[in-house]
């Protein structure tokens, strides 16, 4: 018996952001116009010192005005999808669970942009609005999901479906009053974009990042216990409706404020924490901060390809993750159906 | 190497259950329960009121068909359920009064099916088990593995610890899902229909060892099953349990009597006493 150890929590995680560090030092250093890395690790170094005066100005404004912001944003989005799908999974108890198929995305979506008709220019407005569509869409899957007092797999997916359709086809209407240089931007948000910088200050984001996350990591031992069944979580002590509520709204703030920056990047959350499962088991005091990490990982990538793959055109980072996710939502669907 | 043994067979000593102050374990006094479709509908299953008393290092069975209300009884003992009437006590303490992680401490209820939905290995399940001692996010300690190998020991389990839950047989499965219960350090042991799933080799070996449990390891067991004959064989008392009442409860013999066992069961039963002095019972009549 190896039981789990904080100091091997820390370990991985360690380990796992020292990746992310050469992933943003190589997505820095890839664009249109290429820095070399002793350049970058330079300017990144006086950055961090303060030291403005001595980054050349072409440096300052590529690093810390384009790319830097843009990987910050990348980590954000990664990092709060990806474990939003690790809680979704452990609270709806469906391994296929994802904001994304839920629709949780897409009630967030439609949240955002009822906010951008209705206030345009009030800060935090989106964020807020996002959260309430990702809120209530989880409590509506919720409700249509159970057969019988009992979340039915199949029911719970379907009724996801349903959701995200029917969420999407009312985007579809609200989009046709948006005029029509409005409309293209948002058609690319909407399958999923880190062009765009975020109307509020990205601390602000990531302080609700942290929290949430920090939340939910609370819950993971608790987690751990709901995966086996509601009732014999109830049995050995577990406080199930306590545990549900903090998870159910700190999931929901996290698709709220990733869908609110980024628009709905799919599959996120469903392809990291099943990797992080192969890799470090199903523990979830592990898979959380690994899940936000390797998520972080996950969408840094996703984006350096979408911005370099065709260059000068950018695709999507949506349709990056949809072109990996896809294919793996299919294959753990039939693995789970033999 | 002295304090090593010491120190574990101070372990093993706090893996058996506390000693009750008058003996009773359990003590459900005149509880009842109904279930309704809705909060305003009529009842459509009514159990009690029902009286039950369990003591230090019986095995007692809940016999009775199918919706008698035997599992209802059980989850009011567990404390899952909150009677409507009368208490449940478990040493000497309401249940319902108990936070529910020391509630867990004292009482495990082993329910009848178990489905996980990622993959487990046998040893990280039996920790599982030490939840309610644990703290914020619950590493477990030295203690907790030893006492979760020690469990794993009890059931006989000890060379399944590395193996994945779901590649076990459906014996050593049960066997692994009462060590977890036995992780908890229960005094009060609750099983419904542990045997269900189970061929006849293994409901004999899971009621010897429950047996065991409670005559040289002092836990109260309290069974939840439909097979007569492996009951009366192992149970110190049976409750016969029909349509929501408790119809007899005593020693095997005295509750094995053919018109009671014919009229609850609605079957051509017949009884017989063995040498041993416990009851058997066969199906009797032309059929």
């Amino acid at each position: 018996m190896r039981p789990l150890t904080p100091q091997k929590i820390v370990g991985i995680c360690a380990a796992l952001l020292g990746i992310l560090f050469v992933e943003g030092v190589i997505s820095l250093r890839m664009g249109a116009y290429p820095i070399g890395v002793r350049d970058i690790v330079a300017t990144l170094y006086h950055g961090a010192l303060g030291q403005w005066d001595v980054i050349p100005s072409e440096f300052l404004l590529i690093v810390f005005k384009l790319r830097l912001p843009r990987i910050a944003l990348g980590i954000l989005v990664g990092a709060a999808l990806s474990t939003a799908g690790a809680s979704f999974q452990a609270l709806l108890r469906n391994p296929l669970a994802d904001p994304y198929v839920l629709g949780v995305s897409s009630g967030a979506a439609l949240g955002a942009i009822i906010s951008l008709i209705l206030a345009p220019h009030t800060p935090g407005a989106i964020q807020a609005a996002a959260f309430a569509g990702a809120a209530g869409t989880v409590a509506i899957v919720y409700f249509l999901g159970r057969r019988g007092g009992q979340l039915d797999s199949p029911t719970l997916l379907l009724a996801g479906i349903v959701a995200a359709s029917f969420l999407s086809a009312v985007i579809m209407f609200l989009m046709t009053t948006l005029s029509g240089r409005d409309l293209r931007g948002m058609a690319f948000w909407l399958m999923g974009d880190l062009q765009s910088a975020p109307s509020v200050d990205l601390r602000w984001l990531y302080f609700l990042l942290i929290v949430a996350v920090g939340c939910i990591f609370t819950t993971s031992s608790d987690l751990n216990l709901i995966l086996t069944g509601e009732q014999e979580a109830r049995h050995l002590g577990v406080n199930v409706n306590r545990v549900k509520l903090v998870v159910y709204i700190a999931a929901s703030v996290l698709t709220g404020l990733a869908v609110s920056v980024s628009g709905a990047i799919g599959y996120v959350g469903l392809l990291v924490p099943h990797a992080m499962r192969m890799l470090f088991g199903t523990d979830y005091r592990l898979l959380i901060p690994t899940s936000a990490i390797g998520g972080a990982i996950a969408i840094v990538l996703a984006d350096t390809l979408a911005r370099t793959i065709v260059a000068p055109t950018e695709l999507p980072v949506g349709a990056m993750t949809a072109l990996a996710g896809a294919p793996v939502f299919i294959y753990l669907m039939r693995r789970r159906m033999r | 190497m002295s304090s090593a043994a010491g120190s574990n067979s101070a372990l093993a000593a706090r893996a058996m259950p506390p000693r009750s102050a008058d003996g009773v374990r359990v003590r459900a006094e005149q509880v009842s329960y109904a279930y309704s479709a809705t909060d305003r509908s009529a009842p459509k299953f009514t159990l009690g009121p029902v009286s039950f008393e369990a003591r230090e290092r019986e095995l007692i069975a809940i016999l009775g068909p199918n919706a008698s209300g035997k599992s209802t009884l059980l989850k009011l003992l567990a404390g899952v359920l909150k009677p409507l009437a009368g208490r449940v006590e478990v040493d000497g303490e309401e249940v319902s009064g108990l936070e529910t992680r020391t509630r867990a401490q004292r009482i495990a209820l082993v329910a009848q099916e178990s489905a996980l939905l990622f993959p487990l290995r046998v040893w990280e399940y039996v920790l599982q088990g030490r939840y309610p001692y644990g703290k914020r996010l619950r590493f477990e300690s030295d203690e907790d593995c030893l006492l979760a190998g020690n469990a794993l020991a009890q059931v006989g389990a000890d060379t399944l610890r590395d193996r994945w839950m779901d590649q076990l047989s459906g014996g050593e499965k049960q066997r692994v899902i009462l060590a977890r219960a036995l992780a908890q350090q229960p005094s009060l042991l609750l099983l419904d229909e542990p045997t269900q799933h189970l061929d006849i080799g293994g409901k004999v070996e899971l009621l010897r060892r429950l047996r065991k449990l409670a005559d040289e390891h002092r836990y109260t067991v309290v069974v939840v099953t439909h097979e007569l004959n492996l009951a009366a064989e192992f149970s110190d008392r049976i409750a016969l349990m029909h349509n929501g009442k408790c119809l007899r409860m005593g020693s095997p013999v005295e509750v094995y009597e053919r018109d009671v066992l014919q009229q609850v069961f609605e079957a051509p039963l017949e009884v017989e006493v063995r040498e041993s002095g416990r009851p058997r019972v066969i199906l009797g009549g032309n059929h």
